[in-house]
């Protein structure tokens, strides 16, 4: 062979060793049970790219003036309130006012129910009217929506124990609510007196995915589109600012992110604080196991997850009672939160814990200590665990 | 009135003419430009029309400098000198472990033109264009004219003399194929607007100090309503209409002083301020005057003993966001970048005499909100951070050829784990 041919080899092989060194040198990918982000397995290529799109609009546009912003607002773009899909901040934490029961909000012309406490330059941002109750609700990890919005009213009514006929201190029962004007009911929807179960926000007051997408552009970011057409600022009906596709691809965006993976689930510290989670009977509201109906989306019908929630009104007592209330949920009533996603808070939420409805909670521990109501007993038993078995739990709780 | 004449008065009655009248002219005088550079290319046949003009390596050389300190060409007695600069890229990124793939890039052609109108009066311009011809900027043509060593008058569309990369900025001239964050997203170089201005040097033995003033139009209220989601200084640039009025009627205000050592190096302090927000209109009191305001330092300097070149700037900037807007909008921004670059061989290689390699590192740092959240007293982040060592080869001064390995992380407003992103480029950029 000649020097020729064997000095062309030795620069084919060096190429390569720099090529596999360069590819080491680049940032690996985390592993993806860390994320939030990301669609559901088994997508067509369609849904593939409206999803893509719906990410886009979603996470990276950005709301100007120009572009419909405000006046007044709490956040310039989706993104800014759900960092990576996951839970919100106290910079972004939303302040509903004006509701102290189950009749009414009295100050829907007083900007009710949602404060823009952020204004354009030029305006005054909106003030607490006087006399009026408020609540502050952190934004939620949008994880694994499309599930939950799938899950049938019938299996969640199953959940239901309204008067607590079986007698163990847990009741639950839906927050039933009048349908928007818009949107389409599911398949198999319950009605009860010309309101149907609400399953989306803190007091399950929004009915589906499209609700909470079109009230969010309107209330959070002052856009108006064909389903919320006015205007907050000035009550008018006003040309939509987001088209309608975009919309929906939004809305197609948050139905079709993954659920949350949980993470070290053989761990044996994990499974015997799995095992704590049923016996203290947390599990009797935060119910590990759903299953989805029909859903036009294939990827989600028919699917057994793990959200750790029933998507149903519990009284958490007098201490989580803010004296602010939607739809025909009781000021002490909050729908029980799903856990999936939580040892992941952290990563959207600045390196810290802010649980609860309004981020009060700094910890795990303090979130489960401030538990009361029907959660009163499990969250008792829990304090009077083992220091070593409470960890069990919480290490549990991590790697949901 | 002839046809020609009626079809420029009607267009300047359209709204917007202005604008069409600037990207006209541009277009005019870029044509004229790459026709007069064919002619100097075709003089080249003929070596008794062409001269090149070098730069005087000799003389002590600053940052304000770099406007005449390129090489130029000169055809025959053609009135102007000219001459330009092009770079070409390529790069392969990764961002969390996903890759786009390889992209190639033409960020910018670059085009001068310098002319000695009388003694002591001189014009010098710099066109841009960007992007592979998306974006066509004229950043700097000036009138020069000398009074006094001490005192020149400069008029025209000018950089502002904030920081030195603004000033100092043409892409043969480093070996670092992105340029610094913090001085083009911070102090949004190539930051030009019209104005007028004064300057001077002042030379004694090994030492040479220098000063700019300058009155131009400024920023406007796109810094903070922008689609970046953060105080953005660079969205002012989309404002095509600086350079044909005020956004506000307030002068910006931009001075610098400088002094170098033959020894020691250059080290400049610069300022530049005014108000970005439109205060009044029609007469109407609308807001109060809303400020922003950056200060500089720049250093840079060449090692005598190693032949090590040092090349730094930091740049803190204040902004007076409106408290009921959103935080996401910093009140204050800092950030600079270091760069160290270490000649390796210097000898003449594959037939060009003044070769060189080098060795080439950067630190660079941004902070687009500096400041603590209302809600929680904890630290807005909004940072980048990034790690750029590379390698170059200098066929001559003019020429860079370079390859960088380039390592950012960001954090973003909250604090969250820092998105990383790295990638390899390499590149070419050189004078013509």
């Amino acid at each position: 062979m000649s020097k020729k041919y064997i000095r062309a080899a030795g620069a084919i092989l060096l190429l390569m060793v720099a090529m596999i060194a360069c590819q080491k040198m680049l940032p690996r990918a985390p592993a993806e049970d860390r994320l939030l982000d990301g669609p559901v397995a088994e997508l067509s290529t369609e849904q593939h790219l409206q999803f893509l799109r719906g990410d886009v609009a979603f996470n990276d546009e950005v709301f100007v003036a120009e572009t419909g912003l405000g006046p007044l607002f709490v956040a310039t773009s989706c993104g800014s309130c759900h960092a990576g899909d996951g839970k919100g901040h106290p910079f972004t934490t939303l302040t509903r006012f004006g509701q102290p029961d189950t009749l009414s909000n009295r100050f829907l012309q007083r900007g009710g129910p949602q404060l823009q406490h952020r204004a354009l330059p030029g305006f005054l941002p909106e003030q607490l009217p006087a006399g009026a109750t408020f609540s502050r609700f952190m934004p939620p990890a949008n994880t694994g929506l499309g599930f939950l919005d799938a899950v049938p009213d019938a299996e969640l009514l199953k959940y239901a124990d309204p008067d607590d006929a079986d007698g163990d201190g847990i009741s639950g029962r839906p927050n039933w609510i009048p349908l928007p004007g818009y949107g389409s009911l599911r398949p198999d929807a319950i009605q009860r007196n010309g309101r149907y179960i609400g399953r989306f926000g803190k007091k399950a007051a929004v009915y589906d995915l499209l609700q909470q997408t079109a009230n969010a552009y309107n209330q959070d970011m002052g856009i108006t589109s064909a389903y919320e057409p006015h205007d907050t600022y000035s009550g008018h009906a006003i040309d939509p600012e987001i088209s309608t596709s975009k919309l929906l691809d939004v809305v197609f965006y948050l139905k079709t992110l993954k659920a949350p993976l949980p993470r070290n689930a053989e761990n044996p510290e994990v499974k015997a604080g799995r095992q704590l989670f049923l016996e203290l009977r947390c599990s009797s509201c935060h119910v590990p196991e759903l299953k989805t109906g029909y859903s036009p989306v294939a990827a989600l019908s028919y699917k057994v997850f793990y959200p750790y929630t029933d998507l149903l009104l519990h009284d958490m007592g007098p201490g989580l009672n803010d004296g602010y209330t939607e739809g025909t949920a009781l000021p002490e009533e909050w729908r029980t939160p799903p856990l999936w996603g939580l040892g992941l808070s952290m990563n959207a939420q600045g390196g810290k814990y802010f649980l609860m409805h309004d981020g009060r909670a700094g910890s795990i521990r303090e979130a489960i200590r401030m538990h009361g109501g029907e959660a009163q007993q499990s969250s008792s038993r829990f304090q009077q665990l083992p220091e070593q078995e409470q960890q069990q739990l919480i290490r549990f709780l991590e790697s949901l | 009135m002839n046809g020609f004449t009626h079809f420029i008065k009607t267009c300047d009655r359209l709204p917007g003419a202005g604008i069409h009248e600037t990207f006209r002219m541009k277009r005019f005088f870029l044509l004229s430009m790459l026709l007069a550079i064919a002619g100097v290319a075709a003089a080249q046949r003929d070596t008794a029309l062409f001269k090149r003009i070098v730069p005087d390596s000799g003389r002590l050389h600053m940052n304000m400098d770099a406007v005449y300190n390129r090489p130029f060409i000169q055809a025959g007695k053609l009135p102007a000198t000219l001459g330009g600069y092009v770079e070409a890229n390529s790069a392969y990124f990764s961002e969390n472990g996903v890759s786009e793939g390889l992209s190639f890039q033409l960020p910018r052609l670059t085009l001068f033109v310098a002319s000695t109108i009388r003694r002591r009066i001189k014009f010098l311009s710099e066109i841009e264009l960007e992007e592979g011809g998306r974006e066509i900027n004229i950043e700097f043509a000036s009138v020069d004219v000398e009074l006094d060593p001490l005192l020149n008058l400069r008029g025209g569309i000018i950089m502002n003399p904030i920081g030195a990369f603004n000033q100092n900025h043409d892409g043969p001239k480093w070996e670092f194929i992105s340029r610094p964050m913090a001085a083009t997203t911070i102090i949004p170089a190539t930051w030009s607007t019209v104005g007028f201005g004064v300057f001077g040097k002042y030379a004694q033995d090994n030492w040479v100090w220098a000063y700019e003033a300058y009155l131009s139009n400024g920023f406007d209220d796109k810094i903070i309503n922008n689609n970046q989601n953060r105080t953005w200084m660079p969205a002012a640039k989309a404002n095509a209409e600086r350079f044909e009025e005020s956004f506000n009627g307030a002068p910006l205000v931009t001075a610098k002083g400088a002094v170098r050592h033959r020894r020691f190096g250059e080290i400049g302090v610069s300022w530049m301020g005014g108000a970005y927000n439109k205060y009044r209109e029609d007469g109407i009191d609308l807001d109060q005057k809303r400020r922003v305001d950056f200060l500089a330092l720049d250093y840079n300097n060449r090692l005598a003993k190693w032949n090590t070149a040092i090349t730094g700037e930091w740049v803190w900037a204040f902004i007076d966001v409106p408290p009921t807007y959103t935080q996401q909008y910093g009140r204050r921004q800092q950030g600079g970048f270091i760069d160290l670059v270490q000649p390796v061989i210097q000898q003449a290689m594959l037939g060009w005499n003044q070769a060189s390699v080098n060795i080439a590192l950067r630190g660079e740092y941004a902070d687009y909100n500096v400041g603590r959240f209302t809600e929680t007293g904890g630290n807005i982040y909004d940072q980048v951070t990034a790690i750029v060592p590379g390698i170059s080869f200098r066929p001559s001064g003019q020429t860079v050829l370079r390859a960088n390995y380039r390592y950012e992380w960001h954090r973003d407003l909250l604090g969250n784990p820092a998105k990383k992103i790295a990638g390899f480029q390499f590149g070419i950029s050189t004078y013509f």
